[in-house]
């Protein structure tokens, strides 16, 4: 019995519970359409010198309808644009940049807005007062106005968008994860970290915020989608990424004008936009059916 | 309309519940809750159902109703209300039925009521939703049945919302709600679980009342035997879906005949017997899943008296039959080998219970104060420029505690008690006064300044057995850092050795170290909760209500583990608890406290008899027994639990005092009088008369022959 020698066996590694969890999706009808219309974008943009007939930016042949077939050139499945560019191929390749920028974006927001919750949820007093002043501040202006004030000031570029995004969405994460913390804080794990004298940001980041992990992925995921949006409109706009790199809210724009005449122009950069954010709301449902149950 | 003209002029019985067997339906298949289930209930009668949670109490009521939800279903039997199946009724008929002729009562009545209304409004809705009755017929019939569970003023209670009377009264008001159409039959589901025992009381003797003034019948649902003795004529054990036993309260009380019933009652303590005369004994292992039950007799792997090839032998329809023990007083057991057992030489081996002597003072508080700061911002108080208010959660706290002694603080919820322990634990800090620990004063200091030493040597068990675990750490990982914290082993190695130890220490298998917290029952988790408290090798160890939210058989086996360690360690323990049964069985010394202020101090046997302090007797007679041989007395506590922002001038308890003898006790604080040395009690009343107050528990000769 007092055989102390036996050793504690080692814990699963990380890898595998994590793929276990995804596994669990698959009791979501909703979160599989989601995560396959994610996967599907996720491919594009890895592979998309593969997959991509044309190269994004070369002018070949404008005014193309959709399936058209010009000899010794090729097919333009979804047509060519006012400059002669291949929108597929442009639409293949403009995925990178959401793809890169959106969860880029999203995951600066959460690096501002946790830390900022954890201290004001725990803490509560003056540091709470001071913090969400701030974040209610930044909420009480339009958010497109502010994105205009932040580009237009200091620029349009990928980090700049990165930057507005930033700023933008961390207050809302703010007020999500000090809500949790202000409940997670009252359980009794809570009052014996206290009791052992740890420091307040080990209880914050180890024992509080594992687990309110639950909401937050299921809001990143929701946070990505709208990312996506306010990136399409930054582009729609002007001031997203800087041309002639194919971006799908300024593709939207460079064609609108034409868009009664040549509707696909805009149309099939829409389509990207909406099954893309789509995905990302549909595997944010999943996630919160499957966490709900037992 | 059709079902009630049916139901009218009816005489038989009120329900029968003929052979009754529900499941749930989950994604892991069907999982049977309750089978075979028999009942029969006449009028007026009531019948308890006693077992520990998840033996399916809660669905059996939940079947009489009809409500079982999506996913569960009668799958066998039928239930049968004045003589109609109720499986046959429409939706609508099962309406009409619901809150009309059946009522029922919840264990939560903050959550029975609907904030947003005033209760005049949701009383009144009942009738105006079952009859055709005018306005102000229904507030008529509201207020005299408010009046009827002995609301002061109901006029009053009509015109507030659930906020504003406090909870006992909120359950009285769910009770008239409940009895406001006239039911046939009332279930009552835990109606007292969430209330403080004082207030519980007057709760467990109106519903004693209700049976005769409003000829109900009551099913009541409950997990404490000693509420069952005080409410019902019948009862029916239940045991992981089945009823093992079943009979006249009497009958199953006092000649007990399934090993399960016997085991139930050994695992609580009685007030009346102390713990060499009546050691606690736990049913060992754990309650079977559903889905897990085993062949055969359900209860046969927890058993000492299992034989194999006959508990274990499987059984065409699920379960063994029930066995008739007594034919006129209905009396039955489910058990193959009730005849066999031979309960006079049945001695089980209980929780050694030899006492230990106590040693050197470890902790001594004197004249400790707790304020808390207010911020007033009432008109008054910026007339009068005083602008913060305090609350008095502690007020001259003075007591001693010794080495390997076990000191019980006992109260009402808003005593103080677990402020006193947030003071010791370092997480607040003492206004006035000194608290010495180990020679040390800690009373201002608070946990941040604490060498690990100190923290180490005091650790606190906690009340929640679901929440006292991080969910996302693994046990070993949880108990490895508390080790680690406390400096007692650094080296990687050794503090994974010393996890095992201490695994080993509550009893838990080792494997257990990998595991999350959710993986664990109820009872575990608190195990862990301990192996965590005696990580540091704590000289005191603060329990706050560690057993209170475990079932009864679990709480035994706790409360054991819990002694054993703690002499052992030879370590202090500071036991706060509202179980007086519990403390009278493992406490030392008792200090009682009310509204902040100790009342009452003194070794357990000068607490429990007399001359008491008028609150500890009311206390005392407050605790539900599940003994047919002792008498108590019964006091009821009139009024609310005044608020500690604004506590009564003099003695803090003369609002609700039963002996109250005047003017003095709403003038001046009581004086300290030593009943015996160490035996204080703080009342006005002079020592002569306290001492001739009669003991609240009299264990009277019962002639056990004639039950036979």
């Amino acid at each position: 019995m007092t055989d102390i020698a036996a050793p504690v066996p080692a814990r699963e590694p990380t890898l595998l519970r994590l793929l276990k969890g995804i596994l669990l999706l698959r009791e979501s009808t909703v979160g599989m359409i989601g995560a396959g219309l994610v996967l599907f974008w996720v491919l594009m943009a890895i592979f998309a010198d593969l997959i991509a007939p044309f190269p994004p930016n070369a002018t070949i042949y404008p005014l193309a309808m959709p399936g058209t077939t010009v000899p010794e050139i090729g097919t333009f499945w979804l047509g060519t644009d006012h400059i002669g560019r291949d929108i597929l191929s442009r639409i293949i390749h403009g995925s990178r940049q959401v793809l890169l920028y959106a969860p880029l974006a999203t995951f600066c927001a959460y690096m501002v807005g946790i830390p900022m919750g954890l201290a004001a949820g725990y803490r509560r007093g003056m540091t709470d007062d001071v913090l969400s002043f701030i974040a209610n501040v930044i909420l009480s202006f339009p958010v497109l106005v502010l994105y205009i004030i932040i580009i237009a000031t200091i620029g349009a570029s990928a980090a700049n968008i990165v930057i507005a995004v930033t700023f933008a969405s961390a207050p809302g994460i703010f007020r999500i994860v000090r809500g949790l913390v202000l409940d997670l804080r009252n359980r009794e794990y809570v009052f014996a970290a206290e009791t052992r004298g740890e420091t307040p940001w080990r209880i914050m980041l180890i024992e509080i915020l594992p687990n309110a992990r639950g909401p937050l992925i299921v809001d990143a995921c929701l946070r990505v989608g709208y990312v996506i949006i306010t990136i399409g409109v930054l582009g729609f706009l002007g001031l997203g990424l800087p041309p002639p790199d194919p971006d799908w809210g300024g593709m939207i724009n460079e064609t609108r004008q034409m868009a009664m005449t040549f509707p696909h122009m805009t149309v099939f950069p829409c389509i990207a936009i909406s099954s893309l954010v789509l995905g990302f709301n549909l595997l944010a449902d999943g996630l919160r059916e499957v966490s709900l149950r037992d | 309309m059709v079902v009630s003209t049916r139901l009218q002029d009816y005489d038989g019985p009120i329900l029968e519940c003929r052979n009754l067997s529900i499941s749930y339906f989950t994604r892991a298949g069907e999982i049977p809750a309750v089978v075979d289930f028999n009942l029969t209930l006449n009028k007026g009668d009531s019948v308890g159902l006693v077992g520990e949670s998840g033996c399916g109490k809660s669905t059996v009521a939940m079947a009489i109703m009809q409500y079982l939800g999506n996913n569960g279903g009668i799958v066998g039997g039928e239930v049968i209300y004045k003589g109609i199946d109720l499986a046959s009724l429409s939706r609508e008929e099962l309406r009409q039925l619901r809150g009309n002729e059946i009522a029922m009562i919840y264990q939560e009545p903050m959550a029975a009521l609907n904030p947003s209304m005033r209760l005049g409004q949701q009383l009144m809705e009942v009738p105006l939703c079952h009859e055709e009755i005018t306005e102000k017929e229904a507030y008529e019939r509201a207020v005299e049945i408010l009046a009827a569970v002995n609301l002061p003023d109901p006029e009053r209670v009509m015109n507030s919302y659930p906020h504003q009377i406090s909870g006992g009264q909120q359950q009285r008001v769910v009770i008239a709600m409940a009895l406001l159409s006239n039911p046939s039959l009332l279930l009552l589901d835990e109606p007292t679980t969430a209330l403080d025992v004082t207030v519980e009381a007057g709760i467990v003797e109106l519903i004693g009342q209700i049976a005769e003034r409003f000829d109900t019948s009551m099913i009541y649902i409950s997990h404490n035997l000693g509420l069952i003795l005080a409410t019902c004529d019948r009862v029916n054990v239940m045991y992981s879906g089945v009823v093992v036993e079943h009979g006249t309260v009497e009958e199953v009380f006092d000649h007990m005949r399934h090993p399960y019933t016997k085991g139930l009652f050994s695992c609580i303590p009685l007030p009346g017997a102390d713990k060499t005369a009546h050691p606690l004994v736990p049913i060992r292992g754990q309650l079977p899943l559903p889905h897990e039950r085993p062949v055969g007799c359900y209860f046969a792997p927890r058993c000492d008296f299992f034989q194999e090839g006959v508990c274990d032998r499987a059984i065409e329809r699920g379960t063994i039959p029930m066995a008739t023990v007594d034919d006129r007083s209905g009396h039955e057991v489910r058990c193959l080998r009730w005849q066999e057992i031979d309960w006079e030489s049945y001695r089980p081996e209980g929780l050694s219970g030899e006492s230990v002597t106590s040693g050197e003072v470890v902790l001594s508080v004197r004249e400790m104060r707790k304020y808390y700061e207010l911020a007033d911002n009432s008109l008054v108080a910026l007339i009068r420029g005083k602008r913060v208010r305090y609350v008095k959660a502690n007020e001259r706290i003075s007591f001693d505690a010794r080495e390997c002694e076990t000191v019980a603080i006992v109260g009402e919820s808003g005593c103080g008690k677990s402020t006193f322990a947030k003071v010791l634990m370092g997480l607040e800090t003492a206004s006035d006064g000194e608290v010495v620990f180990k020679d040390q004063e800690i009373g201002k200091l608070p946990v941040q300044k604490r060498s690990p030493a100190q923290i180490g040597s005091m650790q606190m068990i906690f009340q929640n057995p679901f929440d006292t675990l991080n969910p996302s750490h693994t046990v070993g990982a949880q108990l490895a850092r508390v080790i680690k914290k406390f400096g007692v082993e650094t080296d990687k190695d050794k503090i994974q050795e010393r996890v095992i130890q201490l695994l080993d220490l509550v009893k838990l298998p080792r494997e257990f170290a990998r595991r999350r917290p959710r993986q664990l029952s109820g009872g575990q988790k608190q195990r862990v909760g301990i192996a965590r408290a005696f990580a540091g090798n704590p000289a005191m160890v603060v329990a706050d209500e560690p057993v209170s939210a475990l079932d009864v058989s679990v709480q035994a086996a706790i409360t054991g583990l819990l002694m054993e360690i703690q002499r052992s360690y030879r370590t202090t323990l500071l036991f706060i608890s509202h179980d007086l049964s519990l403390v009278r069985y493992l406490a030392d010394r008792v200090v009682v406290m009310y509204l902040g202020q100790i009342m009452e101090q003194g070794t357990t046997d000068e607490v429990f008899s007399p001359p008491y302090h008028p609150y500890t007797e009311a206390l005392l007679s407050a605790v539900p027994i599940a003994d047919t041989s002792i008498e108590k007395k019964r006091i009821i506590l009139e009024g609310n639990l005044p608020s500690v922002m604004n506590p009564p001038r003099g003695c803090p308890f003369h609002t609700r005092c039963p002996r109250k003898i005047g003017r003095i006790c709403e003038a001046e604080p009581p004086p300290f009088v030593e009943a015996a040395p160490g035996h204080v009690i703080l009342c006005h009343i002079p020592m002569d008369e306290l001492r001739r107050v009669d003991p609240v528990f009299v264990q009277t000769a019962k002639d056990k022959s004639a039950a036979e």
